[in-house]
């Protein structure tokens, strides 16, 4: 499904090179970890296979479904099925939360050649899925994130996946910020969304995520490059040794 | 605040001689056939005097230092072809439609003259009578608003309108009153004078909408009585009013609420002027804009000046001024909060910002306080800015285009001023308005 070739990325405004040659393959259906210290480049991955501006690629592919990705704006991507959950969702005051999701519902539909859902096919939708993620109607009627608290942020970040139904999502540092509960809630909220067809990118920096995300597969990311991948016990590791003894390991 | 430029301006026939101003002022009137006036005529002949010594404004006068005034001095408009389109804006709501064809009040297109709690006129149908209950306040809260600056096209105005409305509420009116301006004659240079008078405890809200002429000059005195309520929605459109200068005189009377929100959209050159008096204790006055601005169709200046005065003890006031702008537009704000002394408990606000969705544009912000009481709250801000990249890159990663991604943000930048429109229905149809309006045009 989401396919990374040696990809190479440096800063746009300044000459300073982030991932360094970064491989990467997630099948479908499978949930991969990636952890890895601060600065080691995990945010800028997720930022460029989003198509964030601000950074160039100056060597590497990467695919989703064997659509090249690096060649398309935001939208397309997120049409063609990927999707960040952002570490820290935007406020946007003014614009109310249904109204956004509605919008983002009907762009992709739109795009895709399917037909924009109506007011009331829309509505029934989204009330169901909020309720299973506890967002009350007030919550959906406020402007998109504006006071809502880290939770809420996290959580409507998730109901957002749970209506564009993407093949390939990839989450942001989901949990920071997040109480037991919160956590909990969230991940229930992407655990009730893993399918065979759909692939999970979990960035985080803690193992207490992966305890309610279980991944298929967990990888090291340091000074730009996967310099490690394992099954779920390199996460306990990384948890119980820090990631010293790990990196030293692999030189 | 004293300014020189105002000052000097204000000696007429400096030396003797005539200044240049006051041949531009002499064909000017000469332009207009101006109204002998009935129970206005004591304010008509005051307003020539008063004009004739100070003048209209130079480019060189403080107050005009970010628009130049030279397309309101000229003799007449240039004529300007239009394709006439009726404004289907507030048509679901039930409202009482008054039509002013270039100016003239046309019978025959508006609703009857009479609603329960109101008392409604034309000024050209009342002007002939000797006596009015207008004449305490036609052109009295225009000379109130002369001070500490000139408002020389507002003085023009009193001196040549030849029409507009006369509206006195007794009672709380719920069907607002649709002042719906037409254009016909492509030279047409209107000038309307309406006079607004609410008494103790008296509701009405006033719309105001169309093209009003090639040029236009727009003067609204209100009264706004004891515990009484009143909201003013302006719509100004795309081809609308293509040169256009207008005034809201205000005076705010105890425990009274005055609210004014005006839309615009295009249009050469404008410029709004807010004067509000605030003069009975408790009272609130809201003044705010959403400005769009696309200098791609010719040249696009929108001007919105404000001045407030806190006369009284524990009002509140809140200026909420947002324009777009893009192509080469240029926003102009200049708002002034004057406490005076004694006006304790004073909440005065005022907000100012320009978002930019080119390098080519630009936005001015002149805010101002000057406060002589000693225990009050005012804060101003004014910021300028371009889109949020951040916003734009969360919008789409949502699979949000990013030509729609810009119209949702454009609504979010132009929310706190639509906030200020107090009905449902009314907020409703000037956000559907705009939605159609920037995604009809997101693309240029």
């Amino acid at each position: 499904m989401l396919e990374i070739k040696n990809l190479h990325v440096k800063l746009e405004d300044e000459d300073k090179q982030i991932l360094k040659g970064v491989d990467l393959t997630v099948p479908a259906g499978e949930v991969h970890a990636i952890m890895g210290p601060n600065g080691s480049g995990k945010s800028t991955l997720s930022y460029v296979l989003s198509g964030r501006d601000g950074y160039a690629v100056t060597e590497g592919e990467a695919s989703l479904d064997e659509h090249d990705l690096l060649d398309m704006e935001p939208e397309e991507r997120a049409a063609a099925g990927l999707f960040l959950a952002f570490q820290y969702p935007v406020e946007i005051p003014g614009v109310g939360n249904l109204t956004f999701l509605r919008t983002a519902v009907n762009a992709q539909r739109k795009a895709r050649g399917e037909e924009e859902l109506s007011s009331g096919e829309f509505l029934k939708i989204v009330r169901e899925k909020a309720k299973t993620l506890q967002i009350d109607s007030d919550m959906l009627k406020r402007p998109v994130n504006v006071g809502f608290s880290g939770g809420e942020k996290k959580r409507n970040e998730i109901l957002q996946m749970a209506m564009l139904e993407p093949r390939m999502c990839i989450l942001d540092e989901t949990d920071s910020g997040l109480d037991v509960d919160a956590m909990r809630l969230v991940a229930e909220g992407v655990n009730a969304l893993r399918s065979p067809e759909r692939s999970f990118l979990v960035i985080t920096h803690y193992q207490r995520l992966l305890d309610h995300i279980k991944p298929d597969v967990v990888h090291i990311m340091s000074n730009g490059r996967i310099v490690k991948s394992g099954g779920p016990e390199l996460a306990l590791e990384v948890e119980k040794n820090g990631y010293g003894d790990l990196l030293a390991e692999v030189g | 605040m004293a300014d020189t430029a105002v000052l000097a301006s204000k000696t007429p026939m400096a030396g003797g001689k005539p200044r240049p101003g006051d041949t531009a002022l002499a064909l000017r009137l000469d332009a207009i056939d101006l109204p002998q006036g009935g129970f206005t005529r004591a304010a008509r002949e005051d307003a020539a005097a008063r004009l004739a010594a100070m003048g209209l404004p130079g480019a060189r006068d403080e107050y005009w230092r970010y628009t130049d005034p030279a397309p309101f001095n000229a003799a007449k408009p240039e004529p300007l072809a239009y394709t006439s389109r009726e404004s289907s804006l507030f048509g679901e709501i039930d409202r009482l439609k008054l039509v002013f064809v270039d100016g003239r009040f046309d019978a025959s297109a508006s609703d009857a003259l009479e609603g329960e709690g109101l008392e409604i006129q034309t000024l050209a149908a009342a002007d002939a009578a000797g006596e009015h209950w207008a004449a305490d306040l036609y052109g009295k809260l225009e000379t109130a608003g002369q001070t500490p600056v000139k408002r020389p096209f507002a003085v023009l105005n009193t001196l040549a309108a030849a029409d507009g409305v006369l509206i006195r509420v007794t009672g709380k009116v719920s069907r607002p009153v649709h002042v719906m301006y037409r254009r016909a004659a492509q030279d047409a240079d209107v000038t309307v004078h309406h006079v607004v008078r609410l008494e103790e405890g008296a509701e009405l809200t006033l719309l105001e909408t169309g093209g009003i002429g090639a040029r236009s000059n727009v003067v609204i005195e209100v009264d706004v009585g004891k515990s009484a309520r009143f909201h003013h929605i302006a719509s100004k459109r795309a081809d609308d009013a293509k040169l256009g200068i207008g005034h809201v005189f205000a005076r705010v009377g105890e425990g009274a609420l005055f609210k004014s929100f005006t839309l615009s959209v295009n249009g050469s050159m404008m410029r709004n002027e807010g004067v509000i008096e605030i003069l009975g204790d408790d009272a609130v006055a809201h003044i705010a804009a959403a400005v769009l601005g696309d200098g791609s169709e010719g040249r696009f200046h929108h001007d919105d000046t404000v001045f407030i005065t806190h006369a009284a003890e524990r009002c509140e006031s809140r200026q909420v001024f947002k324009k777009v702008l893009k192509n080469g537009a240029d926003g102009i704000f200049q708002g002034k909060i004057l406490v005076k002394p004694g006006a304790q408990k004073t909440d005065g606000y005022q907000i100012s910002q320009g978002l930019l969705l080119d390098e080519g544009s630009q936005f001015l912000a002149k805010p101002e306080l000057e406060i002589y009481a000693d225990d009050v709250k005012c804060s101003h801000g004014s910021t300028t800015g371009a889109l949020d990249e951040t916003a734009m890159f969360y919008l789409r990663s949502r699979g949000v285009p990013k030509e729609q991604a810009i119209v949702l943000l454009v609504l979010s930048f132009l929310a706190d001023a639509l906030e200020e429109i107090e009905d449902d229905r009314l907020r409703d149809d000037i956000l559907d308005r705009l939605d159609e309006w920037l995604t009809s045009r997101a693309a240029n």
